[in-house]
Protein backbone atom coordinates (compact mmCIF):
# COMPACT_ATOMS: atom_id res chain seq x y z
CA UNK A 1 0.00 0.00 0.00
CA UNK A 2 1.28 3.50 -0.81
CA UNK A 3 1.62 5.58 1.90
CA UNK A 4 -0.78 8.59 1.88
CA UNK A 5 1.06 11.61 3.47
CA UNK A 6 -0.67 13.04 6.62
CA UNK A 7 -1.62 16.54 5.47
CA UNK A 8 -3.99 14.70 3.01
CA UNK A 9 -5.73 12.64 5.24
CA UNK A 10 -5.85 15.69 7.48
CA UNK A 11 -7.23 17.34 4.90
CA UNK A 12 -9.69 14.65 4.05
CA UNK A 13 -11.07 14.35 7.70
CA UNK A 14 -11.77 18.03 7.91
CA UNK A 15 -13.93 18.41 4.97
CA UNK A 16 -15.93 15.66 6.44
CA UNK A 17 -16.24 17.93 9.75
CA UNK A 18 -16.45 20.53 7.72
CA UNK A 19 -19.77 19.14 5.89
CA UNK A 20 -21.55 17.39 8.49
CA UNK A 21 -21.07 20.93 10.47
CA UNK A 22 -22.75 22.93 8.13
CA UNK A 23 -24.90 20.69 7.36
CA UNK A 24 -26.47 20.97 10.71
CA UNK A 25 -25.03 17.43 12.57
CA UNK A 26 -24.63 17.05 16.14
CA UNK A 27 -21.03 17.60 17.83
CA UNK A 28 -19.77 13.82 19.21
CA UNK A 29 -20.99 12.42 15.64
CA UNK A 30 -18.81 15.20 13.67
CA UNK A 31 -16.12 14.24 16.05
CA UNK A 32 -16.58 10.56 16.01
CA UNK A 33 -16.61 10.76 11.92
CA UNK A 34 -13.64 12.19 11.94
CA UNK A 35 -11.60 9.94 14.23
CA UNK A 36 -12.82 7.50 12.41
CA UNK A 37 -11.69 8.16 9.09
CA UNK A 38 -8.21 8.68 10.81
CA UNK A 39 -8.27 5.33 11.89
CA UNK A 40 -8.93 4.18 8.58
CA UNK A 41 -6.07 5.65 7.48
CA UNK A 42 -3.84 4.33 9.74
CA UNK A 43 -2.92 7.12 11.78
CA UNK A 44 -1.99 6.02 15.31
CA UNK A 45 -3.42 8.97 17.62
CA UNK A 46 -6.68 11.65 16.42
CA UNK A 47 -7.97 14.40 18.61
CA UNK A 48 -10.72 16.30 17.21
CA UNK A 49 -12.43 19.36 19.10
CA UNK A 50 -15.14 20.46 17.07
CA UNK A 51 -17.59 23.76 18.26
CA UNK A 52 -20.58 25.65 16.04
CA UNK A 53 -18.14 27.99 14.71
CA UNK A 54 -14.56 26.03 14.15
CA UNK A 55 -12.99 22.42 13.83
CA UNK A 56 -9.58 21.29 15.76
CA UNK A 57 -8.02 18.61 14.60
CA UNK A 58 -4.66 16.95 15.33
CA UNK A 59 -3.20 13.78 14.43
CA UNK A 60 -0.51 12.05 14.80
CA UNK A 61 1.55 8.79 12.11
CA UNK A 62 3.20 5.91 12.68
CA UNK A 63 6.54 8.07 13.14
CA UNK A 64 7.00 9.88 16.56
CA UNK A 65 7.88 13.13 14.78
CA UNK A 66 5.12 13.06 12.61
CA UNK A 67 2.47 15.22 13.96
CA UNK A 68 -0.25 17.88 12.65
CA UNK A 69 -2.48 20.06 13.69
CA UNK A 70 -4.52 22.25 11.87
CA UNK A 71 -7.88 24.44 12.29
CA UNK A 72 -10.67 25.33 10.33
CA UNK A 73 -13.72 28.21 10.74
CA UNK A 74 -17.21 27.66 9.88
CA UNK A 75 -19.01 30.58 9.20
CA UNK A 76 -22.43 29.61 7.62
CA UNK A 77 -24.45 26.94 8.97
CA UNK A 78 -27.60 25.29 7.09
CA UNK A 79 -29.69 21.81 7.68
CA UNK A 80 -29.39 19.52 5.50
CA UNK A 81 -29.85 15.94 6.59
CA UNK A 82 -28.87 14.39 3.23
CA UNK A 83 -25.54 15.17 3.52
CA UNK A 84 -24.89 14.18 6.87
CA UNK A 85 -26.09 10.83 6.17
CA UNK A 86 -24.07 10.62 2.87
CA UNK A 87 -20.70 11.49 4.59
CA UNK A 88 -22.04 9.10 7.68
CA UNK A 89 -22.03 6.23 4.93
CA UNK A 90 -18.75 7.04 3.49
CA UNK A 91 -16.57 6.73 7.02
CA UNK A 92 -18.39 3.35 7.55
CA UNK A 93 -17.76 2.11 4.11
CA UNK A 94 -13.61 3.71 4.89
CA UNK A 95 -13.65 1.75 7.92
CA UNK A 96 -14.63 -0.97 6.72
CA UNK A 97 -12.02 -1.42 3.75
CA UNK A 98 -14.59 -0.67 0.72
CA UNK A 99 -13.22 2.87 -0.25
CA UNK A 100 -9.86 3.85 -1.02
CA UNK A 101 -8.77 7.12 0.29
CA UNK A 102 -8.58 8.39 -2.84
CA UNK A 103 -11.99 7.53 -3.84
CA UNK A 104 -13.11 9.11 -0.10
CA UNK A 105 -11.52 12.32 -1.02
CA UNK A 106 -13.36 12.92 -4.55
CA UNK A 107 -16.96 11.36 -2.80
CA UNK A 108 -16.10 14.26 -0.14
CA UNK A 109 -15.11 16.94 -2.32
CA UNK A 110 -18.77 16.03 -4.87
CA UNK A 111 -20.97 15.92 -1.85
CA UNK A 112 -19.50 19.17 -0.73
CA UNK A 113 -20.47 20.62 -4.29
CA UNK A 114 -23.95 19.28 -4.41
CA UNK A 115 -26.45 21.46 -3.85
CA UNK A 116 -29.44 20.61 -1.22
CA UNK A 117 -31.58 17.24 -2.77
CA UNK A 118 -34.66 19.64 -2.75
CA UNK A 119 -34.96 22.62 -5.30
CA UNK A 120 -35.26 25.81 -3.42
CA UNK A 121 -38.97 25.88 -5.14
CA UNK A 122 -39.60 22.39 -3.46
CA UNK A 123 -38.67 24.13 -0.29
CA UNK A 124 -41.39 26.86 -0.51
CA UNK A 125 -43.78 24.79 -1.27
CA UNK A 126 -43.05 22.60 1.40
CA UNK A 127 -42.72 25.81 4.10
CA UNK A 128 -46.10 26.33 2.67
CA UNK A 129 -47.93 23.70 2.82
CA UNK A 130 -46.52 23.06 6.29
CA UNK A 131 -48.07 26.45 7.66
CA UNK A 132 -51.17 25.17 6.12
CA UNK A 133 -51.32 22.12 8.18
CA UNK A 134 -50.12 23.25 11.38
CA UNK A 135 -53.28 26.00 11.22
CA UNK A 136 -55.95 22.73 10.62
CA UNK A 137 -54.02 20.91 13.68
CA UNK A 138 -54.52 23.60 15.97
CA UNK A 139 -58.08 23.52 14.66
CA UNK A 140 -58.40 25.95 12.06
CA UNK A 141 -60.89 25.26 8.60
CA UNK A 142 -60.71 25.38 4.85
CA UNK A 143 -59.90 29.20 4.81
CA UNK A 144 -57.71 28.88 7.22
CA UNK A 145 -55.63 26.38 5.40
CA UNK A 146 -55.23 28.72 3.03
CA UNK A 147 -54.38 31.74 4.11
CA UNK A 148 -51.79 30.09 6.48
CA UNK A 149 -50.25 28.25 3.22
CA UNK A 150 -50.10 32.15 1.72
CA UNK A 151 -48.69 33.66 4.76
CA UNK A 152 -46.15 31.01 5.74
CA UNK A 153 -45.15 30.51 2.15
CA UNK A 154 -44.57 34.27 2.08
CA UNK A 155 -42.84 34.37 5.46
CA UNK A 156 -40.42 31.59 4.33
CA UNK A 157 -40.06 33.38 0.99
CA UNK A 158 -39.01 36.82 2.69
CA UNK A 159 -36.85 34.80 5.19
CA UNK A 160 -34.76 33.23 2.81
CA UNK A 161 -34.25 36.31 0.56
CA UNK A 162 -33.66 38.34 3.52
CA UNK A 163 -30.98 35.96 4.70
CA UNK A 164 -28.83 35.91 1.73
CA UNK A 165 -28.76 39.95 2.19
CA UNK A 166 -28.53 40.38 5.96
CA UNK A 167 -25.48 39.45 8.00
CA UNK A 168 -27.52 39.12 10.92
CA UNK A 169 -30.07 36.11 10.40
CA UNK A 170 -32.14 37.26 13.71
CA UNK A 171 -33.57 39.88 11.68
CA UNK A 172 -34.46 38.01 8.81
CA UNK A 173 -36.86 36.06 11.49
CA UNK A 174 -38.10 38.96 12.75
CA UNK A 175 -39.27 40.53 9.33
CA UNK A 176 -40.68 37.17 8.07
CA UNK A 177 -42.51 36.54 10.94
CA UNK A 178 -43.82 40.47 11.35
CA UNK A 179 -44.91 39.88 7.45
CA UNK A 180 -47.05 37.27 8.16
CA UNK A 181 -48.58 38.90 11.06
CA UNK A 182 -49.01 41.84 8.59
CA UNK A 183 -50.80 39.29 6.08
CA UNK A 184 -52.92 37.38 8.59
CA UNK A 185 -54.47 40.77 9.34
CA UNK A 186 -54.55 42.09 6.20
CA UNK A 187 -56.52 38.72 5.01
CA UNK A 188 -59.22 39.55 7.97
CA UNK A 189 -59.42 43.37 6.98
CA UNK A 190 -60.47 41.79 3.53
CA UNK A 191 -63.23 40.38 5.16
CA UNK A 192 -62.13 36.96 5.17
CA UNK A 193 -63.57 35.17 7.89
CA UNK A 194 -60.24 33.66 9.73
CA UNK A 195 -59.55 32.89 12.99
CA UNK A 196 -56.08 34.71 13.28
CA UNK A 197 -54.54 33.51 15.94
CA UNK A 198 -54.17 29.85 14.04
CA UNK A 199 -53.04 31.44 10.97
CA UNK A 200 -50.32 32.99 12.11
CA UNK A 201 -49.01 30.19 14.45
CA UNK A 202 -49.36 27.88 11.63
CA UNK A 203 -47.01 30.83 9.26
CA UNK A 204 -44.48 30.90 11.77
CA UNK A 205 -43.99 27.13 12.41
CA UNK A 206 -41.75 27.07 9.21
CA UNK A 207 -39.23 29.10 11.23
CA UNK A 208 -38.81 27.63 14.57
CA UNK A 209 -35.67 26.06 15.26
CA UNK A 210 -36.50 22.65 15.84
CA UNK A 211 -33.18 21.34 14.72
CA UNK A 212 -31.05 23.66 16.76
CA UNK A 213 -33.15 22.49 19.95
CA UNK A 214 -32.76 18.68 19.26
CA UNK A 215 -29.41 19.48 18.79
CA UNK A 216 -28.48 21.79 21.73
CA UNK A 217 -30.25 19.07 24.14
CA UNK A 218 -27.92 15.70 22.48
CA UNK A 219 -25.18 17.87 22.23
CA UNK A 220 -25.27 18.75 26.17
CA UNK A 221 -26.26 15.25 26.90
CA UNK A 222 -23.45 13.98 25.01
CA UNK A 223 -21.35 16.31 27.33
CA UNK A 224 -20.07 18.81 24.89
CA UNK A 225 -21.17 21.76 26.94
CA UNK A 226 -19.97 24.32 25.41
CA UNK A 227 -21.98 23.70 22.19
CA UNK A 228 -24.84 22.94 23.36
CA UNK A 229 -25.06 26.09 25.25
CA UNK A 230 -24.27 27.94 21.91
CA UNK A 231 -26.94 26.21 20.30
CA UNK A 232 -29.29 26.64 22.98
CA UNK A 233 -28.52 30.47 22.67
CA UNK A 234 -29.41 30.44 18.92
CA UNK A 235 -32.23 28.93 19.52
CA UNK A 236 -33.77 31.05 21.92
CA UNK A 237 -32.73 34.14 20.50
CA UNK A 238 -34.46 32.71 17.31
CA UNK A 239 -37.46 31.85 18.81
CA UNK A 240 -37.23 35.52 20.69
CA UNK A 241 -36.75 37.35 16.97
CA UNK A 242 -39.89 35.40 15.54
CA UNK A 243 -42.03 36.36 18.66
CA UNK A 244 -40.78 39.70 19.20
CA UNK A 245 -41.84 39.97 14.75
CA UNK A 246 -45.94 38.92 15.96
CA UNK A 247 -45.59 40.86 18.94
CA UNK A 248 -44.50 44.10 16.96
CA UNK A 249 -47.81 43.46 14.71
CA UNK A 250 -50.19 42.50 17.72
CA UNK A 251 -49.51 45.50 19.67
CA UNK A 252 -50.24 48.02 17.15
CA UNK A 253 -53.37 46.18 15.52
CA UNK A 254 -55.37 45.46 19.13
CA UNK B 1 -60.24 11.74 17.25
CA UNK B 2 -60.09 14.55 14.76
CA UNK B 3 -58.96 12.90 11.74
CA UNK B 4 -58.40 15.77 9.61
CA UNK B 5 -55.54 16.92 12.33
CA UNK B 6 -54.16 13.33 12.32
CA UNK B 7 -53.49 13.66 8.23
CA UNK B 8 -52.61 17.24 8.99
CA UNK B 9 -49.75 16.08 11.40
CA UNK B 10 -48.36 13.36 9.06
CA UNK B 11 -48.26 15.64 6.00
CA UNK B 12 -46.77 18.41 8.23
CA UNK B 13 -43.99 16.13 9.48
CA UNK B 14 -43.10 15.64 5.76
CA UNK B 15 -43.11 18.69 4.56
CA UNK B 16 -40.50 19.18 7.52
CA UNK B 17 -38.93 16.63 6.05
CA UNK B 18 -38.26 18.83 2.82
CA UNK B 19 -37.35 21.82 4.54
CA UNK B 20 -34.77 19.35 6.77
CA UNK B 21 -33.31 18.14 3.08
CA UNK B 22 -33.91 14.38 4.51
CA UNK B 23 -33.10 11.49 2.35
CA UNK B 24 -36.13 10.75 0.05
CA UNK B 25 -36.45 7.02 1.23
CA UNK B 26 -36.88 8.04 4.54
CA UNK B 27 -39.73 11.37 3.94
CA UNK B 28 -42.35 8.88 4.61
CA UNK B 29 -41.63 7.22 7.77
CA UNK B 30 -40.58 10.59 8.86
CA UNK B 31 -44.27 11.24 8.33
CA UNK B 32 -45.31 8.64 10.21
CA UNK B 33 -42.89 9.19 12.99
CA UNK B 34 -44.79 12.68 13.53
CA UNK B 35 -48.31 10.86 13.01
CA UNK B 36 -47.15 8.41 15.91
CA UNK B 37 -46.21 11.49 18.40
CA UNK B 38 -49.24 13.54 17.70
CA UNK B 39 -51.40 10.49 18.14
CA UNK B 40 -50.07 9.57 21.38
CA UNK B 41 -49.97 13.21 22.39
CA UNK B 42 -54.08 13.47 21.60
CA UNK B 43 -55.27 10.26 22.96
CA UNK B 44 -53.52 10.94 26.42
CA UNK B 45 -54.42 14.75 26.64
CA UNK B 46 -57.72 14.37 25.24
CA UNK B 47 -59.40 10.78 25.67
CA UNK B 48 -57.97 10.43 28.84
CA UNK B 49 -57.45 14.24 30.63
CA UNK B 50 -53.65 13.78 31.50
CA UNK B 51 -51.99 16.81 31.75
CA UNK B 52 -50.25 18.59 28.75
CA UNK B 53 -46.67 17.82 30.19
CA UNK B 54 -46.88 14.30 31.23
CA UNK B 55 -48.48 13.89 27.47
CA UNK B 56 -45.95 15.62 25.82
CA UNK B 57 -43.06 13.49 27.86
CA UNK B 58 -45.12 10.26 26.92
CA UNK B 59 -44.90 11.79 22.88
CA UNK B 60 -42.02 12.32 22.51
CA UNK B 61 -40.46 9.51 24.03
CA UNK B 62 -42.75 7.51 21.62
CA UNK B 63 -40.93 9.61 18.77
CA UNK B 64 -37.62 9.11 19.74
CA UNK B 65 -37.91 5.31 20.86
CA UNK B 66 -39.68 4.75 17.07
CA UNK B 67 -36.56 7.08 15.38
CA UNK B 68 -33.62 5.09 17.41
CA UNK B 69 -35.29 1.75 16.15
CA UNK B 70 -35.56 2.83 12.33
CA UNK B 71 -32.42 4.33 12.37
CA UNK B 72 -30.59 1.37 13.45
CA UNK B 73 -32.56 -0.74 10.81
CA UNK B 74 -31.77 1.73 8.06
CA UNK B 75 -28.43 2.43 9.18
CA UNK B 76 -28.76 6.32 9.36
CA UNK B 77 -28.57 8.99 11.99
CA UNK B 78 -31.12 9.13 14.51
CA UNK B 79 -31.68 13.00 13.86
CA UNK B 80 -33.16 11.92 10.27
CA UNK B 81 -36.31 10.88 12.14
CA UNK B 82 -36.71 12.52 15.35
CA UNK B 83 -35.74 16.09 14.66
CA UNK B 84 -39.17 16.25 12.29
CA UNK B 85 -41.33 13.45 14.43
CA UNK B 86 -41.03 15.77 17.69
CA UNK B 87 -41.85 19.34 15.34
CA UNK B 88 -46.06 18.28 15.85
CA UNK B 89 -44.90 18.78 19.31
CA UNK B 90 -43.52 22.13 19.78
CA UNK B 91 -45.56 24.40 21.87
CA UNK B 92 -46.33 27.22 19.16
CA UNK B 93 -49.64 27.81 20.27
CA UNK B 94 -48.72 28.23 23.72
CA UNK B 95 -46.17 29.85 23.45
CA UNK B 96 -48.20 32.80 21.06
CA UNK B 97 -50.81 32.98 23.62
CA UNK B 98 -48.04 33.42 26.28
CA UNK B 99 -46.72 36.55 24.08
CA UNK B 100 -50.61 37.65 23.66
CA UNK B 101 -51.31 37.69 27.16
CA UNK B 102 -48.05 39.87 27.82
CA UNK B 103 -48.98 42.50 25.24
CA UNK B 104 -52.61 42.45 26.55
CA UNK B 105 -51.01 43.68 29.99
CA UNK B 106 -52.25 39.88 31.96
CA UNK B 107 -48.85 39.29 32.87
CA UNK B 108 -50.50 36.31 35.50
CA UNK B 109 -51.87 34.64 32.43
CA UNK B 110 -48.25 35.12 30.38
CA UNK B 111 -46.49 33.83 33.47
CA UNK B 112 -48.89 30.80 33.66
CA UNK B 113 -48.98 29.82 30.17
CA UNK B 114 -45.11 30.53 29.43
CA UNK B 115 -44.20 28.32 32.38
CA UNK B 116 -46.78 25.95 31.17
CA UNK B 117 -44.77 26.47 27.34
CA UNK B 118 -41.03 26.01 29.10
CA UNK B 119 -42.11 22.75 30.64
CA UNK B 120 -43.25 21.53 27.31
CA UNK B 121 -40.25 22.36 25.86
CA UNK B 122 -37.99 20.62 28.16
CA UNK B 123 -40.26 17.70 28.24
CA UNK B 124 -39.57 17.36 24.73
CA UNK B 125 -36.00 17.06 25.00
CA UNK B 126 -36.37 15.07 28.45
CA UNK B 127 -38.14 12.58 26.41
CA UNK B 128 -35.31 12.29 24.00
CA UNK B 129 -32.75 12.19 26.69
CA UNK B 130 -35.05 9.55 28.19
CA UNK B 131 -35.82 7.27 25.41
CA UNK B 132 -31.42 7.92 24.18
CA UNK B 133 -30.27 6.72 27.55
CA UNK B 134 -32.46 3.80 27.44
CA UNK B 135 -31.87 2.42 23.95
CA UNK B 136 -28.13 3.07 24.45
CA UNK B 137 -27.99 0.94 27.38
CA UNK B 138 -30.41 -2.13 26.31
CA UNK B 139 -28.41 -2.69 23.05
CA UNK B 140 -25.50 -2.60 24.68
CA UNK B 141 -26.66 -5.49 27.10
CA UNK B 142 -28.06 -6.71 23.94
CA UNK B 143 -24.77 -6.89 22.20
CA UNK B 144 -22.97 -8.06 25.44
CA UNK B 145 -25.54 -11.48 25.64
CA UNK B 146 -25.04 -12.82 22.03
Amino acid sequence: MVKTPIGEIIEICLLAGKIMLQSGAEIYRIEDTMNRIARACAMTESHSYVTPTGIFLSLQGEEQDLEQTKFLRIAWREIDLNKIVQVNEISRKMSEGELTIQQAHDALLSIEKAQSLYPFWQQLLAAALASGFFALMFGGIGIDFLSAVAAGGLGFLLYAKANRRIEVKFFAEFLAAFSIGALAYFFSFLGLDIQIDKVIIGSVMPLVPGVLITNAVRDLMAGDLVSGLARGTEAFLTAFAIGSGVAVILAVLI
Amino acid sequence: MNWTALYASFLATMAFGVLFNVPKKTLLSGGLVGMLGWMIYVTLTQELNINLVTATLAASFGVATLSQGLARKLKMPVTVFSISGIIPLVPGGMAYDTMRQLIENNYLEGLRLGSITLLIAGAIAFGLIFSGVLTETFSTRLAQKS
